[in-house]
């Protein structure tokens, strides 16, 4: 299942960012990928749809939106307790 | 070239359904958001707006006029029926012939598209009611505008989403100033507060869930609203001679294009639209008083917007008071300079500058006197109003007192 999901997120970052997935590590970051605030909607749009789960994120202020999505790492973790919380 | 002046006002809004009621909301600085109440609002992460309260469209347009106005055509009728009251105008004859209505808007019949999409992909109907398209057509609003005042001169629908209303009277004021047209009806309507509706800004995550806090530190995003506003710009000869009161003069208008992204602003195109309002209107800078912000609530807007004021005043910008009356009355997208436009007209008729209410904690990127929860008495002589949409268009009027 994590692998599962740390694939797929990858995937999707990935695919937002206009690169290959294994361009894309765990400690990457959406700045470090080139990724702005709307390609930051984009990409989550595409993870709630993928896992078919909804995700705390408001745009105006990232970092005061309860979902970390300061890297590839703590996105794959949020999602994952995102989805046992809703899919549990 | 011509003056041109302001000798009619009307609305509908979340704050009331005239003039007088909408100015003395300011006054107080009431709050019109609350829960949304619509079909299938369960269904949407964001459940607040500013809805027209307590109005009932059969108590004022009779079945076949219903059957043709969609909620933001009955917004403009309503308004442009006070601000035409309140000009005295009538027109016939060459006067008819020389005037017209520029009405913005953004989502035009989007309440009669929702509903008839959902009739024919959820319900599965295959059948629509005949008027569906001359419903929901974005010009439908200034056609019956038109229609209704016998206004046979120059008249369209502008579309550039939150600064539809502010280009629309752009055009008004520059048909006018330029002699092509003696009056104008202009200004601008909104009803996108359906469930397609919401749920398309929803999308985006710049929508607050709990309120519309404009340069507060705690702000968390914008609030729809709908609503409408409609003025009388009229050759300020023309009003003189028939003896109308005159509500202010429009000094100067000027519209830029950011060139850069389709949704963050750009501080340079804000800058440049101010700046190019008042060399239109030949206003030297130390006399504007009052700015009515674009003021969204979104971080993005507040910051490159009091940026901009910073850069086009320099230190003038710590004496002028600015604030933003969507704190009150939401975001009414492609009407929303019109209903703004009230609190311009306010200030300077009235000396009394609406607040920016649910203002909590100060922003040090929004340093600048943004009028917080309460409303002021002030003389002012000059005064902006900001339009700044989505798609990098920016549109400024300027204002005086005569």
């Amino acid at each position: 299942m994590t692998m599962d999901v740390r694939r797929k997120v990858i995937e999707i970052i990935a695919e937002q960012a206009m690169l290959e997935p294994s361009d894309v590590t765990l400690e990457s970051t959406p700045e470090s990928l080139g990724i702005d605030s709307l390609g930051l909607v984009e990409a989550i749009f595409a993870i709630e749809e993928a896992f078919d789960i909804s995700i705390p994120f408001n745009a105006n202020d990232p970092t005061e939106s309860d979902f970390d999505i300061s890297s590839v790492a703590s996105i794959v973790a949020g999602i994952e307790k995102l989805i046992a919380e809703q899919k549990g | 070239m011509r003056r041109v002046v302001i000798t009619g006002a009307g609305t509908i809004n979340p704050l009331g359904q005239s003039v007088p009621q909408t100015l003395a909301a300011m006054r107080e600085g009431r709050c019109g958001i609350g829960p949304l109440q619509f079909r299938d609002v369960e269904r949407l992460a964001v459940k607040i707006g500013a809805q027209v309260q307590g109005y009932d469209p059969e108590a004022v347009f009779n079945r076949q006029q219903l059957a043709l106005y969609d909620r933001f055509t009955q917004f403009a009728l309503i308004a442009a029926r006070e601000a035409l009251a309140l000009s005295g105008l009538e027109f016939t004859g060459a006067l008819a012939d020389r005037s017209g209505v520029v009405l913005g808007t953004s989502g035009g019949g989007l309440t009669t598209q929702d509903e008839n999409y959902r009739a024919v992909y959820e319900e599965g109907k295959n059948r629509v009611h005949p008027f569906v398209v001359p419903k929901l057509m974005n010009n439908a609003a200034a056609s019956h505008v038109s229609m209704e005042f016998n206004l046979r001169g120059p008249s369209f629908t502008v579309a550039t989403a939150c600064a539809s209303s502010n280009h629309a009277m752009g055009q008004a004021f520059q048909m006018v100033r330029s002699g092509l047209c003696t009056a104008m009806v202009t200004g601008g309507t909104e009803a996108m507060l359906c469930f397609g509706g919401v749920k398309a800004w929803e999308g985006l995550r710049v929508m607050s869930k709990d309120a519309c806090r404009p340069f507060s530190a705690t702000r968390n995003g914008m609030v729809q609203g709908e609503g409408g506003g409609v003025f009388v710009f009229e050759d300020y000869e023309h009003a003189k001679a028939r003896g109308a009161e005159i509500l202010a003069e429009v000094l100067g208008f000027a519209m830029t294009s950011d060139a850069a992204d389709i949704v963050m602003p750009s501080k340079q195109g804000a800058a440049r639209a101010i700046a190019g309002a008042l060399k239109d209107g030949g206003i030297a800078k130390e006399r504007v008083g009052y700015i009515n912000a674009h003021g969204t609530g979104t971080a993005a807007n507040d910051k490159t917007e009091c940026a901009a004021v910073a850069d086009v005043f320099g230190r003038h910008a710590d004496r002028l008071m600015i604030s933003s009356t969507k704190s009150m009355h939401g975001h009414l997208i492609g009407g929303t300079g019109a209903v703004e436009l009230l609190a311009c007209i306010m200030a300077l008729r009235d000396g009394v500058i609406a607040p920016t209410i649910g203002y909590e904690e100060p922003d040090p990127e929004c340093a600048l006197d943004v009028v917080p929860n309460e409303a002021r008495e002030a003389s002012v002589d000059v005064v902006l109003s900001n339009a700044f949409a989505f798609g990098g268009l920016n549109a400024v009027l300027a204002l005086g007192r005569v």
